[in-house]
């Protein structure tokens, strides 16, 4: 086994990417470079260092030539890194004994100029050469795998996950802030392309969740604090109470009918607002649980304290109502977690020229979507506020999207849900429906075929962006009509079209607490709050935290199809995690030099994992290697140079210093 | 022909929000001044202002940090750390007559790819203006 | 025949001459142990009388000082000549010192600041076929070890008498220590600190206070206090004396062997304990660090990685 014993042997091995690399730097040049650097005795320039046959050129190396010591320039070390220390370790030498030299995302996809490239090249490249010889041998530590894990959202990712693991055998905790589980799934009526009824598919997957023995569903909670690391998270859930317990409700609902509001007066939420509800209500007729809630803001008992609360007198023995409960906490241990929190829709008043919440018949989408829905306010009758019914609605597509002044990604569902709800309207009412749209996208599986189904049925289509839907008509034909005014730009003039209803398309966005939610998780996310995946194409539910997975439109926009199997890989990732039963961590860990520490405390108020304890005894600070997570903050701060950190040892940043600032 | 200053710029990027967006501009072809060559450390509050000081002794005509944006940094604070420590370094510096332009601290997330180059391209920019700070003997690239 | 010994001094105060009289009656000790051969201040021996012995026949040398002038220089190359042993003795030989923070300008901006209007000396000047040169008054201070080769650092300003007795006799003992030594204990005074256990593990201050604004406690930990004490990054040595005293450490042991850069980690130290996240009030909060070269450096700006500062 060849380890680092000896003088030191470098091989450099410099990766062409096809010509991702070679194109923008010299590659030749570069590996003729590496020949002068010091220490260096094996220079190798190879198509794509990656292929297994690249991998072995390293492999054989090692042990021929005497290897102690690989620089690999190539890639980022987040690809690839991974793969050239297992490369390494197959030979027998420490993994660790590996530097990468970014040589392809921060060089030549970024510049152009060959000579500067290759200059900025071989000067990262000495850095490396530099850094490498003072590596040392590292050993990864094991942390064990708790086997639970946390969903956060219960709309259809966190369910589809949920059960995906609880079937697996796993314990799910499933936590969701609504009085349900189901979230905007539920509130469809159809799915597009195959307009499958949506309810019909998600209510057995809601109740095989209630059903699960090895899912705990906590409804009306809120997780509010996230502290551990992968294979141990603790986890602080904040339980609202609904005044009704879940454990003796049946779900008899005879408490709703014993209210005295004989009405619903409040806003129902579920119904887009669309509808009213009572104080005590459930959201919709196969919410899951089956337990009512009781809103505080509206009930006559909390509010004056005098209500004759003939909703525990329905309850009668069960004693399931309360007026004293109260919230909880709850402290869980999970190993890893899968956030489905979802998004929400663009507010249309954002978009104050297409008249939503000044015309009463400008509805978004997300209102119409209860409207077509059997079970909604109007039973599935698409009707105007006034109980007409409409004869000619017209569909603005992209509200709030492809837009710099709002948002400027396409939301992926909304050409395809305004085609849905563009069937659905005509089928109810018979009325004469045109799209407005900036493009038609139709790119999945059966999609392109049901726009040509509507097109078929005689939907109207006029591709130009809505400048503005007022009432002010010009013309009789327009009295008493929300007109859309529009450039038609296949016809190539200024339209009015009047109609009776406009659907607004609205776009869909991260929830506006989504950047708190990315904090609590020690996620990162995009600037308009998307959380971000590790990698795109390879770790796409992977988050930069560590058994941090994604479901769902809280990653970004995307159709029920689409959020199930990302779901079902998120539960996969977890599986994975959870089958191993414990994960391998980076071995970047600070440690003191116990024996020069002057036990000055510098440190101790700086580690955010509170993994510096100060030995009383000693008068030494400690570094608790399982619980170090590696920033090396302390280090930074150590005002003796007592506190070292593996990989990132200050004798090895300034070789790179001074690698990059020798010039050659 | 006049030959343009190249200013060289020593950037020590945390690994989990500004390396990837250096990263990200590389996946996204954002080109940009090839003057600055990263160092990755885990934290912006890896940064000892030893390595600071030491760039700029070994030549370097700016030192820039990269750094999660407050609130967001993957170890709950170690920007904050970052910041203090920056602060008073900038402070230093000052006095030590290392104009302010040179020494940078930036929070760029790792969806930040185009303000890589933004912050990278004003650097040079701003540095050429105030052309080299020692005159390093340069050779060229053979 | 006793091994000979040489003292000298360069661009210092005279406080590394009184600590070696501050040995008191120890002194007679070492001088019968050894032959003081030269020592300018105390003894009459010239230079001439150095030149004239042959190279390495002092057994060691103590220069204290830092080196600002040519004949200071000259002088170090000559006792370097003549010595087995070189000790840079106290903090300005060692890193350069107080005189080091002459480094923050240069020869020209100096002589214009202590002269004034008035006349500038110049190097050379004759009259009536006399005449006289004064040395070279250097741009940059630089530490001994920049000049001439050293043997071992005795850091402190000046050196504390325990220090130097153990320094006299670890050279006489027959195994010497590690060339390029710094005698002085190699971890942070907080080690030696009496009010050690006074810092909280939990320190963050929101303001910093100046010496001369408060009086402080006389048990509880400086920095606790909001005063700037560099003892946490400072080497070990003098026994906590300034502290003793009731004043902050202001770094005169100079850093630790792992600390390339006293200052930097220095002022790190100090950034650490800042309660804030906020920039405006972390500015507010340093606003009692008006002079971070002065507070950071005081003894080691020629050492520094920087070395002085750039003049425009």
């Amino acid at each position: 086994m060849s380890e680092a014993g000896g003088a030191v042997r470098i091989g450099v091995y410099i990766c062409h990417c096809g010509a991702n690399i070679a194109a923008t730097v010299d590659v030749k040049s570069l590996a003729a470079s590496a020949a002068t650097m010091p220490n260096v005795v094996v220079w190798r320039e190879y198509k794509y260092l990656c292929s297994d046959s690249g991998q072995d050129l390293i492999r054989q190396d090692i042990p021929n030539q005497r290897l102690n010591r690989i620089v690999v320039a190539s890639c980022s070390p987040h690809l690839h890194e991974q793969t050239f220390r297992a490369a390494v370790a197959a030979a027998g030498l420490n993994p660790f004994y590996l530097q990468m030299v970014n040589i392809r995302e921060h060089i030549s996809w970024v510049h152009e100029n060959r000579m500067e490239a290759t200059s900025k090249a071989q000067d990262l490249l000495r850095a490396a050469v530099r850094r490498v010889a003072r590596h040392e041998a590292l050993e990864r530590s094991r942390i064990p795998i708790h086997p639970d894990v946390l969903v956060v959202g219960g709309g259809i990712a966190g369910i589809h996950a949920a059960l995906t693991l609880a079937n697996a055998g796993k314990h799910v905790y499933l936590v969701e802030r609504q009085p349900t589980i189901g979230g905007h799934m539920a509130q469809f009526d159809k799915t597009f392309p195959t307009l499958d009824c949506a309810a019909c598919i998600l209510t057995p997957k809601m109740s095989a969740v209630k059903a699960h023995q090895k899912i705990t569903l906590w409804t009306y909670s809120e997780v509010v604090q996230v502290d551990g690391y992968v294979g141990s998270y603790q986890v602080t859930v904040k339980r609202r109470t609904r005044y009704v317990r879940e454990d003796l409700c049946t779900g008899c609902l005879e408490c709703l009918e014993a209210c005295l509001y004989q009405e619903g007066r409040f806003t129902d939420e579920f119904n887009a607002g669309l509808a009213s509800r009572k104080p005590i209500y459930i959201p919709f007729p196969q919410a899951v649980p089956q337990v009512p809630v009781i809103d505080p803001e509206a009930c006559i008992q909390f509010k004056s304290g005098k209500c004759k609360k003939t909703c525990i007198d329905a309850c009668g023995d069960r004693h399931a109502i309360s007026f004293q409960l109260e919230e909880k906490t709850e402290e869980i241990q999970v190993g890893s977690i899968i956030v489905a929190t979802g998004f929400q829709v663009f507010d249309a008043r954002r978009a104050p020229y297409y008249g939503y919440g000044v015309y009463p018949d400008v509805y978004t989408a997300l209102e119409v979507e209860r409207l077509v829905n059997a079970s909604g306010p109007t039973a599935g009758e698409v009707v105007l506020r006034d109980g007409r019914i409409p004869k000619t609605v017209g569909i603005v597509h992209c509200v709030g999207s492809r837009d710099e002044n709002t948002n400027r990604w396409c939301s992926r569902v909304c050409c395809m849900y305004s085609l849905k709800l563009a069937h659905l309207i005509k089928e109810r009412t018979g009325a004469e429906v045109f799209n407005f749209y900036i493009d038609i996208r139709t790119p999945g599986k059966g999609f392109e075929e049901f726009y040509q189904k509507l097109l078929n049925e005689k939907v109207h289509f006029i591709r130009g962006r809505v400048a503005e839907v007022t009432d002010w008509a010009l013309d009789p034909t327009e009295e008493g009509k929300l007109i859309l005014r529009v450039e038609d730009t296949l016809a190539g003039l200024v339209r009015r079209i009047p109609v009776d209803m406009v659907v607004l398309s609205v776009g869909l966005e991260p929830r506006s607490d989504a950047q708190d939610v990315c904090r609590m998780f020690n996620m990162t996310c995009s600037g308009e709050g998307f959380f971000t995946e590790r990698h795109p194409k390879l770790a796409p539910v992977n988050t930069f935290a560590d058994g941090v997975f994604l479901a769902g439109c809280c990653q970004g926009p995307k159709d029920i199809p689409d959020t199930v199997a990302q779901a079902g890989a998120a539960a996969a990732e977890a599986l994975v995690l959870i089958d191993s039963g414990s994960i391998e961590t980076e071995p970047n860990t600070a440690y003191t030099d116990e024996d020069v520490c002057s036990g000055c405390k510098t440190c101790i108020p700086l580690c955010p994992y509170h993994a510096i304890t100060f030995l009383e005894q000693e008068k030494k600070a400690r570094i608790n290697q399982a619980t170090c997570k590696g920033c090396g903050t302390c280090v930074a701060a150590c005002p003796s140079g007592s506190i070292r950190q593996h990989l990132f040892e200050d004798e090895q940043i300034f070789e790179e210093i001074e690698g990059i600032l020798t010039y050659a | 022909m006049p030959e343009v200053f190249e200013p060289k710029i020593v950037a020590f990027f945390c690994n989990w929000c500004t390396y990837l967006a250096a990263d990200l501009a590389g996946t996204s072809r954002i080109k940009h001044a090839p003057n600055a060559r990263v160092i990755r450390v885990m934290c912006s509050g890896r940064v000892d202002p030893q390595f600071v000081l030491d760039a700029f002794a070994k030549g370097a005509d700016g030192v820039l940090i990269g750094g999660c944006h407050p609130g967001d940094c993957h170890y709950q604070e170690g920007n904050y750390k970052a910041l203090r420590r920056v602060a008073l370094l900038r402070r230093l510096l000052k006095q030590m007559g290392i104009e302010e332009e040179r020494f940078r601290l930036e929070w760029i997330s790792a969806a930040e790819g185009e303000r890589v180059k933004t912050v990278i391209n004003d650097m040079v920019e701003k540095l050429r203006a105030l052309g080299p700070r020692v005159q390093p003997v340069r050779k060229e690239v053979a | 025949m006793k091994p000979k010994v040489a003292f000298y001094w360069c661009a210092s105060c005279g406080g590394c001459e009184e600590a070696v009289v501050d040995l008191d009656e120890e002194l007679l000790g070492v001088a019968d142990a050894v032959d003081i051969v030269f020592w300018p201040v105390a003894l009459d021996f010239k230079e001439k009388d150095v030149a004239a012995m042959p190279d390495g026949s002092i057994l060691a040398s103590f220069i204290n000082g830092a080196i600002r002038n040519s004949h200071q220089q000259e002088m170090a190359e000559l006792l370097r000549a003549k010595s087995l042993v070189v000790v840079a003795f106290g903090i300005c030989a060692q890193l350069g010192g107080i005189p080091g923070l002459a480094n923050l300008s240069d020869a020209k901006g100096i002589l214009a600041e202590v002269y004034r209007d008035g006349v500038t000396p110049a190097r050379r000047y004759s009259e009536n076929g006399y005449s006289l040169s004064l040395p070279e008054f250097f741009d940059t201070v630089v530490a001994l070890d920049r000049v001439i080769q050293v043997d071992y650092y005795l850091p402190g300003c000046p050196p504390t008498p325990n220090l130097i007795r153990d320094a006299v006799h670890a050279l006489l003992a027959p195994e010497l220590p590690p060339k390029g030594a710094v005698l002085a204990p190699d971890h942070a005074l907080c080690e030696q600190c009496p009010r050690k256990d006074s810092r909280p593990e939990k320190l963050l201050v929101k303001e910093f206070v100046r010496p001369h604004q408060v009086v402080a406690d006389q048990q509880t930990c400086l920095l606790a206090q909001g005063l700037v004490c560099l003892g946490p990054g400072t080497r070990a040595g003098c026994n906590a004396l300034c502290i003793r005293g009731n004043m902050p450490c202001t770094g005169c042991f100079g850093p630790t062997s792992r600390v390339r850069d006293y200052g930097a980690k220095a002022l790190s130290a100090i950034a650490s304990v800042i309660e804030s996240n906020d920039e405006s009030q972390i500015e507010r909060a340093l606003e009692a660090v008006p002079d971070p070269v002065g507070t950071f450096y005081r003894y080691s700006l020629p050492s520094s990685m920087l070395g002085r500062r750039r003049m425009e």
